[in-house]
């Protein structure tokens, strides 16, 4: 399974890098989405698959048997909700980019400069 | 009283200048001199102390670790030169102070005078190279102020900045000679220097070291081809000219040479370099001072040219040429200063300091002529004047020179000539013949104006008639300083009828010829300057300067030319360049494909993915763009399931669904995909993106493979219910344990969503002003 989520991020990698290096200021922040993605997922499998057993204290005692690891989890929950902030403030952004300048092509900012 | 204290209360001093012309009004400059005279005197009362061979040393704590403290070394050479800061120091602010009554924010330019006059006092008191450092390129910013001070004029302002790239560019470099010189020391201390001198030399840090102080000294000192800033600095007001550019700032150079010429002096290199550049300067001063008109110019040539035999004598190193090199230093900083004051009372007199409009002032102003003229005696070199003895000891110290004897005695007999031609023209051009029609009535310049030109003279004609009496005693510990394995010569004004005699008596004749043919002499100069120095140094510097700023702006246009994708494409091929030369030189990976461990519904899930990836990126439509995007948001929260991550499964889902609606809203407003980028410039980011992609893959199956440490979460596991009282242990951390991460997340959504309303805000506002 390694082997196929590792082609996975590969993939998701590099479907990021392409966007970003788009003109369209609207891929650049697909890209960025991709990005974010890709970095949760490379967290999550670096920190060992575990397969039907979430993080939970089982029992009345309190007992700690085979479980995934939560720590990487609790980091990428961060991710996803800090991911969530910086991508609705981009889009935003584009917006008013669009609004403002008529174009989404980022090379004709810097020519107008 | 200490050196340091004294140093603090001129800095104090200058700092509360500006702040002071309400009270003190026109006696600031009265009021100012008197802390200079303080120290004059108290530098005074030190010399007999070192002229037994006492030294006074002074020590502050700075950084003792690496050497470095606020030490002074008050030695006879120390004592010489803080008088001559200090007592011209004391005539300069009291002619300043009357100097610049008309001009606007005076107490600011007494402040500069007094800022530099610390300085200065500092860096020929300093015991420690570094704290020697400091106060040089603190003179160095103060002679830019002062020279900058007309600064509504450009031609001030480039002059100003001219001479602090020029003296900076010299700093720099007596920074690291300094550095370098401290090497086989340990510590930058001049007294631990002075007890081994032969460490530096035996070190082969010599010439590097050696090289980098000369470029300081020779820079600050105006030496060929760094001359050309002094003559620029006349730009700044006669006082500042008087003070910084004739009698001490830009004697710290040939200071700092005969300061270390116990260290590094004696060498046959010091020998070769200081007499070539010192030669050389002494002559083209001499030279070009000959066919300039403006009076502060012809005298800033001659300060060139004197700088030039200063440090020719101290390179020549005999025990002449030191004894002549003390004398000479106090020679022309008494007259120098007292003709550079004059110069600015002539221009005041009478509204013009150009030689060619000047004339016939003796009738107007009989004692400016009277103090003038005998400066220009002293400058010529004629008895009974200081001037004199230091020129006999000059050409006693040249025809005894070491080697190319000829060759030196000629340059000198030019260098005189020249001298006592500008003497003759300087005082007969000025005072006597025809008068011209002056734009205001000329006029005796007032007592503040004159009394420093007075006592700079008369000090230089007490010490040429007793110069056993007094000007041996000031001067002689000074030369056992710079050169301790040499005696002082006792000082006189006759020395029998000699070959030097003689040929002081043909200097005087040929100066007197020079000047009673001077047309022809200054029009053939002229000629010569037209057809062979056509090209002025100052112009050849600033086209360097304009030349590379034009390179630096070709530079940056070139790394820093704007295109978001081109940087991120150097930051990504950099780092797949790096990242793959690293997984080529590691041991292959070893991977064995395991199909029972690919449940068909993982295996059907990431291939969505991997194909929604795609599309994304291939597609010419938005709305697939974005479709695919939501259904990698989907497909990631499956496989986050399939692996225990529950909650993140939780968040995603919801995460997933905002992300999609926001970027519908935003869509909605954008235009549809055009094509921007031609099909070379995609298949070139799709290889930059697949380098990415596939260093990231081996990362993920390296990562994936090897564990280095054991994990930290075996804490959190057993603290989870047992302290926290919670059993699903990523929300106990993300709320209990690391709260204060948590609050910083909300922070950011907090920001991100303040960002967003200002600018949905701004819009509307914006749109409404429109309609309106």
């Amino acid at each position: 399974m390694l082997i196929l989520l590792a082609v996975l991020i590969g993939v998701l990698y590099g479907s990021a890098v392409y966007l970003l290096l788009r003109r369209n200021i609207f891929k650049l922040v697909l890209g960025l989405i991709f990005l974010g993605h890709a970095t949760n997922l490379l967290l999550f499998v670096a920190s060992g698959l575990t397969s039907g057993y979430p993080a939970f204290v089982r029992g009345l005692a309190g007992e700690t048997g085979k479980m995934a690891d939560p720590l990487p989890q609790a980091l990428i929950l961060t991710a996803i909700v800090i991911g969530l902030g910086v991508t609705a403030f981009a889009l935003v952004l584009v917006y008013r980019f669009y609004s403002v300048t008529k174009t989404v092509d980022l090379d004709e900012l810097s020519e107008n400069e | 009283m200490s050196t340091g204290l004294f140093i603090l209360i001129l800095f104090v001093l200058a700092g509360l200048a500006p702040f002071t012309r309400r009270y003190l009004g026109n006696t600031a400059g009265w009021v100012f001199a008197l802390f200079p005279f303080g120290g004059f005197i108290y530098y005074l009362s030190l010399l007999p102390a070192v002229n037994t061979g006492q030294l006074i040393m002074e020590s502050h704590a700075w950084l003792p670790v690496y050497g470095i403290d606020f030490s002074f070394y008050i030695d006879g050479f120390s004592i010489l030169f803080s008088l001559i800061v200090l007592g011209i120091g004391t005539f300069i602010l009291v002619y300043a102070g009357y100097y610049m009554r008309p001009y606007p924010m005076k107490g600011r330019f007494m402040g500069y005078l007094v800022f530099f006059m610390a300085s200065m006092q500092g860096v020929v008191v300093s015991g420690n190279l570094i704290t020697m450092f400091v106060f040089w390129e603190l003179t160095s910013i103060s002679s830019y102020l002062l020279i900058g001070y007309h600064h509504e004029k450009p031609e001030a302002r480039s002059a100003a900045l001219q001479a602090l790239l020029i003296t900076g560019f010299g700093g720099l470099a007596l920074l690291g000679g300094f550095v370098l010189m401290a090497i086989p020391y340990g510590t930058y201390e001049l007294q631990a220097m002075f007890a081994n001198p032969d460490a530096i030399r035996n070190s082969g840090l010599y010439l590097p070291a050696l090289l980098l102080i000369l470029a300081g000294a020779f820079t600050k000192s105006a030496q060929f081809p760094f001359h050309f800033w002094l003559p620029g600095a006349m730009a700044a007001p006669s006082p500042v000219s008087a003070f910084l550019h004739s009698a001490t700032m830009v004697k710290a150079g040939v200071f700092l040479l005969a300061r270390l010429n116990p260290v590094m002096g004696g060498t046959e290199l010091w020998y070769v370099l200081l007499s070539a550049f010192g030669a050389v300067t002494m002559v083209a001063g001499a030279w070009l001072s000959i066919t300039q008109t403006d009076l502060k110019r012809i005298l800033a040539y001659t300060t060139v040219s004197a700088l030039g035999t200063l440090v020719l004598l101290i390179g020549t190193g005999t025990e002449y040429a030191i004894n002549a090199m003390i004398i000479f230093l106090v020679v022309h900083a008494l007259y120098k200063g007292t003709l550079f004051m004059m110069a600015g009372n002539i221009e005041k007199m009478s509204g013009t300091r150009d030689i060619t409009k000047l004339g016939g002032l003796y009738a107007y102003m009989p004692k400016a002529a009277l103090i003038m003229g005998l400066a220009l005696v002293s400058m010529a070199g004629i008895p009974p004047l200081l001037g004199f003895i230091g020129k006999e000891l000059i050409y006693e110290a040249k025809v005894y020179a070491p080697s190319w004897r000829y060759l030196v005695v000629v340059a000198s007999f030019f260098t005189n000539v020249v001298l006592v031609f500008l003497s003759l023209r300087l005082w007969l051009d000025v005072f006597g013949g025809k008068t011209p029609a002056y734009s205001k009535k000329p006029a005796e310049p007032s007592l503040a104006l004159i009394i420093g030109p007075l006592f700079l003279v008369l000090a230089s004609l007490v010490m040429g008639l007793f110069p056993a009496t007094i000007a041996t005693p000031l001067t002689s510990a000074a030369v056992i300083s710079v050169s301790p394995t040499i005696g002082a010569i006792k000082l006189k004004i006759w020395h029998g009828f000699n070959l030097v005699l003689g040929l002081s008596a043909l200097t005087v004749l040929c100066g007197v010829l020079v000047y009673k043919y001077k047309e022809a002499v200054i029009g053939f100069a002229n000629k010569v300057n037209l057809r062979y120095f056509t090209r002025e140094f100052a112009q050849l510097f600033s086209a360097g300067i304009e030349y590379f700023l034009l390179i630096t702006k070709a530079q940056t246009k070139n790394i820093q030319h704007g295109y978001h994708r081109f940087y991120l494409m150097t930051i990504f091929v950099v780092a797949s360049i790096l990242v793959w030369s690293i997984i080529w030189r590691s041991d292959p990976l070893v991977l064995e494909l395991d199909f029972s461990d690919m449940p068909l519904n993982l295996v059907a899930v990431v291939v969505l993915i991997v194909t929604a990836a795609l599309s994304a990126v291939a597609t010419h439509s938005r709305i697939i763009a974005l479709i695919a995007t939501g259904v990698i948001g989907f497909g990631i929260t499956i496989i986050f399931i399939a692996f225990s991550g529950v909650d993140l499964a939780i968040t995603m889902v919801m995460v997933e669904v905002l992300m999609v609606i926001m970027a519908v809203a935003v869509l909605y407003h954008l235009p549809r995909y055009v094509k921007y980028s031609a099909t070379g410039a995609r298949m070139r980011d799709g290889l930059v993106a697949g380098l990415v992609g596939g260093f990231m893959m081996v990362l993920v199956l390296q990562a994936g493979t090897s564990q280095l440490e054991e994990p930290i979460s075996e804490f959190f596991k057993e603290m989870s219910y047992s302290e926290a009282f919670g059993r699903n242990i990523v929300n106990v951390i993300l709320v209990d344990f690391r709260a204060l991460d948590t609050l910083g997340e909300i922070t950011v959504i907090a920001i991100a969503a303040l960002g967003i309303f200002s600018m949905i805000k701004l819009a509307r506002e914006q749109s409404q002003i429109k309609k309106n």
